[in-house]
């Protein structure tokens, strides 16, 4: 499979801050790849660099076996969905989907006819003579999303596409692009900063912080087996132990929800919270001088705030980390 | 002070008291009271002056005792359909559109770079640079134009310092354009009018421009347009009703002004010109009546067909 994708050595700094320290990547074709970090960690640089709107300092970047550095946006073959999805606001819906194919002189007929099928692609069928001010969130990133399907781009960026879209919307709207994808076949390259968006739809994710690509792998690798504490706490509210703790020579991490109350054996720990999530609760645990947090099933046999248990958990569920000094 | 024991506060007391809670329940009252004196001043003043003006355009001049004869006739809008006067129409007309397209061309970058890139201490700059000029009388630089642009002026020296007089004499031969100097020529009049109604057009297209989203430009060039395609499509369109918003007051001082054509230019009369010289000298008050009614029947079409092509689309 060809490489979509490809940064070696990448940074871009802005004076003294290094918003990309030397990344190196490659997105290969195909993928539905997730750029996952805190705000500030430098995976919207990242996609600034593929679309062209920021050039690397240091570094080499290719698009499908081509070299990007210098190339400028409108002469690459990658399409963006903005964060505010930056539609048009003097363009009816349907002429915002037709605008890339106008830029490249396709015939009014043809163009709007197209235009129509992409807002039929993302179920916004007949929306095309309202402004964008006349939609709703959520069909404003519907139809960000058809302006740039339209185009038939060879990478599709996006950048918190989901961000500020209401909870249930988000989760429809997971399971839409990821059947889009999937159909579609185009490379999807999306920035986000909720881990839980990044392991259910990508292929891949990419944990960046400070610049820097702290680990590369699928949603289970990431989850499973965290290379370091940072990603252990940033991805999935891991318990993230220290080497006296856990008996090794490493730092381990922990999922809350390998931890299970045990009557007898285990460790002994004591209730500091409980937060009822619905089918699961969340303890809040202190054992040894270590806080901890466990999901366990909801019930009504829970132990109250204060109660001395015992825990215990299978010793695969530790995972040593190699970057866990 | 002690802090509020009960949960309904009591009313605060006196005149301002009471008049804070009867506002709070009715609004409406509040919004008339500050209201009515601006559009009393509107109503009565501003525009009440404005239709007595336009009243005396419909009545006439006696032409053998040289008084106002109060009929209501069109006789006075027959004179100014005359030739020699649609000549002193079109005239300004003409101008007035060449002041405005060339402010236009010349705001739009200074404009853009204000609205785009100008940050902090170069915003204040920008603002000063344009501002500066407005603070200082508007005859002394109409007459510091005349001195640049005269014989003697500093802009023949530096023509001759460069020697480049034979370019300047061959613009100042051509027809129309062209007269015994700079200063005496249309080109002076326009160059003044461009320097003079230049910060009206700046300032509203920076506005309009400052209100575009920059991700709409990375938008654009990500949908594949070039620089000068985001401008046509995307720019220019979002821009318009600033540009429009400014070439009003281009397009309507350049009309009316009378100063500037009457100490810069060929003796060639423009429509304030007209006007100030039937109420004066003439004592044709209904003609110069008539004359001012142009601008405003000009400027109503101008934004009628303004907006048939929907410059205000985008507001």
């Amino acid at each position: 499979m060809q490489t979509a994708v490809l940064f070696s050595r990448v940074s871009r700094h802005f004076g003294n801050v290094r918003a990309v320290d030397e990344v190196d990547l490659d997105v290969a074709e195909g993928e539905f790849f997730a750029m996952l970090g805190p705000s500030g960690s430098g995976k919207t640089t990242c996609l600034r660099l593929i679309a062209g709107f920021e050039q690397p300092t240091a570094g080499h970047i290719e698009i499908f076996g081509q070299t990007a550095e210098g190339v400028p946006p409108y002469r690459r073959n990658v399409n963006t969905v903005f964060q505010d999805y930056a539609l048009f606001p003097h363009l009816s819906v349907l002429d915002n989907v037709a605008y890339g194919l106008m830029i490249r002189g396709v015939g009014k007929r043809e163009r709007l006819q197209e235009a129509e099928t992409a807002l039929e692609l993302v179920r916004l069928p007949g929306y095309g003579d309202r402004r964008p001010s006349q939609l709703s969130g959520g069909q404003r990133q519907r139809v960000a999303l058809a302006r740039a399907l339209v185009n038939k781009p060879k990478v599709l960026l996006l950048d918190e596409p989901l961000g500020a879209l209401d909870l249930k919307l988000r989760e429809q709207m997971q399971e839409e692009l990821k059947a889009l994808q999937r159909s579609l076949g185009i490379t999807f390259i999306f920035v986000t900063h909720d881990q839980g968006e990044a392991l259910s739809m990508a292929d891949r994710v990419a944990v960046f912080n400070d610049g820097r690509i702290m680990q590369v792998g699928t949603p289970q690798d990431i989850y499973q087996r965290p290379r370091s504490r940072f990603v252990a706490d940033f991805v999935g509210a891991s318990n993230v132990l220290p080497p006296d703790f856990s008996g090794s020579r490493n730092w381990a991490s922990l999922r809350p929800e390998a931890i299970r109350l045990v009557s007898s054996d285990g460790r002994p720990a004591r209730v500091l919270s409980r937060n009822y999530l619905g089918g699961q609760t969340r303890l809040s645990l202190e054992a040894g001088g270590q806080r901890l947090n466990m999901l366990a099933a909801s019930g009504d046999d829970l132990p109250a705030d204060g109660a001395n248990v015992r825990i215990d958990w299978s010793p695969d569920d530790l995972h040593l980390m190699e970057d866990g000094e | 002070m002690s802090v509020p024991q009960t949960a309904i506060l009591p009313g605060r007391g006196g005149a301002a008291g009471t008049a804070a809670d009867l506002f709070w329940r009715n609004p409406k009252v509040l919004l008339a009271l500050l209201l009515i004196p601006p559009l009393l001043w509107l109503g009565i003043i501003y525009l009440g002056s404005l239709f007595a003006l336009l009243a005396q355009s419909f009545f006439s001049i006696d032409e053998f005792s040289g008084l106002v004869k109060y009929e209501l006739t069109l006789k006075t809008y027959r004179e100014l359909l005359n030739p020699a006067n649609l000549d002193i129409i079109a005239r300004t007309v003409l101008m007035a559109a060449a002041v405005t397209i060339a402010a236009a061309i010349v705001a739009f970058p200074v404009a853009y770079y204000a609205a785009r890139y100008a940050r902090g201490r170069w915003k204040a700059l920008f603002y000063l640079g344009i501002m500066l000029p407005l603070w200082s009388s508007y005859l002394v630089k109409v007459y510091a134009w005349k001195l640049i642009l005269a014989k003697e002026g500093i802009l023949n020296w530096v023509f001759e310092k460069l020697h480049l007089t034979w370019l300047l004499e061959a613009y100042l031969s051509a027809p129309v354009i062209g007269g015994n100097s700079l200063s005496v020529s249309y080109t002076g009049t326009f160059l003044v009018f461009l320097y003079v109604w230049l910060p009206f057009m700046i300032l509203p297209v920076q506005a309009a421009l400052e209100r575009v989203p920059g991700n709409l430009v990375e938008a654009s060039a990500d949908l594949g347009a070039t620089p000068a395609q985001t401008f046509r499509n995307v720019l220019l369109p979002l821009a318009m009703p600033g540009v429009v918003a400014g070439s009003i007051f281009t397009f309507s001082l350049t009309l009316g002004d009378y100063i500037i054509p009457q100490i810069i230019g060929s003796s060639r009369l423009f429509i304030g010109q007209a006007v100030y010289a039937h109420q004066g000298t003439a004592g044709n008050i209904p003609l110069a009546a008539a004359f001012t009614v142009v601008p405003v029947v000009i400027m109503g079409f101008y934004l009628w067909g303004a907006k048939r092509l929907g410059a205000f689309n985008a507001l």
